[in-house]
């Protein structure tokens, strides 16, 4: 198959694989805990660290996941303080994520560039982003397996957790950082723009139907998987761009499963 | 004597934001001991509970579990609590047995799954509230009543020494208020130490050997449970429903 002959579509497949699966396993416990945009509210910071590494000629991947990683750490600060729900210091963390971006981007000598992580350019990522994917990727898998149980516990009730002698707070900063790694690698693929999405949708069309979490846990890394790399397949047959088409695929793949999910129980909105 | 108590407070101050919920509070439950824990809305019933099992901080006094400060305290194990709300109904589906085996988080293996030991006992649990066709089951798709059995057999997961219930009743029916009375009495006799928040007794009623009622974070009243209280909390509904009698002439603390 042609698609498999170029050098770059088999490193952007394997991007988009690593991508896909990972994504969605951190994705999962912030659904649970209804933070589905968290995801959103590090990317925008996430930016402003890839506009500095343009600026400064380092990896923007690397910066981009160090920016991301404060994002997250800051963010659960407030969500702590309770202060993350329609509060004035989100709008500030976002817009003054993707200003900061823009300016640097302004004073860097190759402004163009960043649009690749605005929207994400799967098919430019180089043997060194394909290495911090894969490292980023295995740690966040690993990591969030290994503390499923743990994670489990503290998302689906946090004050029996406690009770239970969990270091829920602890627990809660390894989600944000989880999802911000995450987030910082996932912008390579999708762009900062549409990185929630890649967290949550395959998540949201997996718990349409699925009738435990362990079973949706691994479907959504599945369908995760397959749309990711399914998304970049199509975009390269139809010339479109990887990232917005992941995305859309992954939409439509959401509203056939609503519907069948629909029809199953019948007309009523399932729980 | 505190080698003998399953829990205590001493001088407990606890704010939630800004308001002071309990103020320098004394309270000690005794290993056996089936207690009830009495008084209007936002009396600081359930913030007592709370600060007990660590799940608040109090600014300041002591809070030991089994004799151990509450930092130093490594038996969660012993360890069941009904929270008040139903803790999260989520959109990621779940099934009656994982919520349950939840748990077992306190004692099973770190750093891997549940195993079998940890099944059986989620198993038994189940059993203990009637739920056992139903372990598969999506908790969002069980009844009110069932989910508060859920949580109840979460509870009881690991045989606790010590276990706290915070409005547990409100949703059951009659006939399931009467086993889970026949599950604590059996607790009780066993030596467990039962802590009940409630506004309605209902059917635990005559096990009940100890009533703390509290208004505006202070104990007012710390003993038999005189008849006014009973009488108070026998026949109401649960919820919005103030203390009359506070047994004023009973005050033994402050």
């Amino acid at each position: 198959m042609e698609i498999f002959e170029l050098e770059f579509m088999r490193r952007a497949l394997l991007a988009a694989l690593l991508v896909g699966v990972a994504a969605p396993s951190i994705g999962v416990f912030l659904v649970q805990r209804r933070l589905a945009l968290l995801g959103d509210g590090i990317g925008h910071v996430a930016f402003m660290g890839v506009a500095a590494g343009l600026f400064l000629g380092t990896s923007p991947v690397v910066t981009g996941i160090v920016a991301a990683s404060l994002a997250g750490a800051v963010l659960e600060v407030l969500r702590e303080k309770g202060r993350l729900a329609g509060d004035v210091a989100l709008a500030l963390i976002f817009y003054g994520g993707i200003a900061g971006g823009a300016l640097l981007t302004f004073l860097s000598d190759k402004p163009n560039s960043v649009l690749g992580y605005l929207f994400g350019s799967v098919l430019t990522v180089t043997g060194q982003d394909l290495w911090i994917l894969g490292v980023a990727g295995t740690v966040v898998l690993l990591s969030v397996t290994v503390l499923r149980k743990e994670l489990f516990a503290a998302c689906y009730d946090d004050e029996v957790a406690r009770a239970c002698g969990l270091p829920v707070r602890r627990l809660n900063f390894f989600m944000a950082l989880a999802a911000a790694l995450t987030v910082g690698v996932t912008m390579r693929v999708v762009g900062v723009l549409l990185v929630s999405a890649m967290l949550v949708l395959p998540v949201a069309i997996v718990q349409q139907l699925a009738g435990s979490f362990r079973a949706t846990v691994r479907a959504s890394l599945a369908v995760g998987g397959i749309l990711s790399v399914g998304g970049v397949a199509a975009a390269f047959y139809l010339d479109t761009s990887p990232g917005a088409t992941i995305v859309l695929l992954a939409i439509g793949v959401f509203a056939l499963t609503a519907l069948a999910a629909r029809q199953r129980t019948g007309g009523l909105a399932g729980g | 004597m505190s080698v003998h108590t399953a829990g205590e407070l001493a001088g407990a101050t606890v704010y939630l934001g800004q308001a002071e919920v309990l103020s320098s509070l004394d309270v000690a439950f005794r290993a056996g001991e089936f207690v009830a824990l009495l008084g209007p809305n936002g009396s600081g019933k359930s913030t007592l509970v709370r600060s007990l099992l660590g799940v608040i901080p109090v600014a300041s006094g002591r809070v030991r579990l089994f004799g151990a400060p509450l930092d130093k305290f490594r038996g969660w194990g012993r360890i069941g609590y009904v929270p008040q709300r139903f803790g999260a109904v989520s959109g990621v589906p779940a099934t009656v047995e994982e919520v349950v085996l939840s748990g077992r988080v306190s004692v099973a293996k770190r750093l891997r799954g549940y195993g079998s030991a940890d099944r059986r006992a989620a198993a038994r649990a189940l059993q203990e509230v009637d739920l056992s066709d139903l372990g598969l089951r999506r908790v969002s798709h069980l009844s009110g009543g069932q989910q508060q059995r859920v949580l109840i057999a979460r509870a009881l997961v690991n045989e606790p020494d010590l276990l706290v219930l915070d409005e547990p009743l409100s949703n059951l029916d009659l006939d399931h208020q009467r086993d889970f009375a026949k599950t604590l009495e059996q607790m009780v006799r066993s030596g467990a130490t039962v802590i009940l928040v409630a506004h309605a007794l209902g059917a635990v009623e005559k096990l009940v050997d100890r009533a703390v009622v509290l208004e505006q974070g202070r104990i007012v009243h710390d003993g038999p449970p005189s008849a006014e209280h009973q009488h108070d909390h026998a026949h109401h509904v649960p919820l919005q429903e103030p203390l009359g009698g506070t047994g004023a002439d009973q005050h033994r603390i402050h």
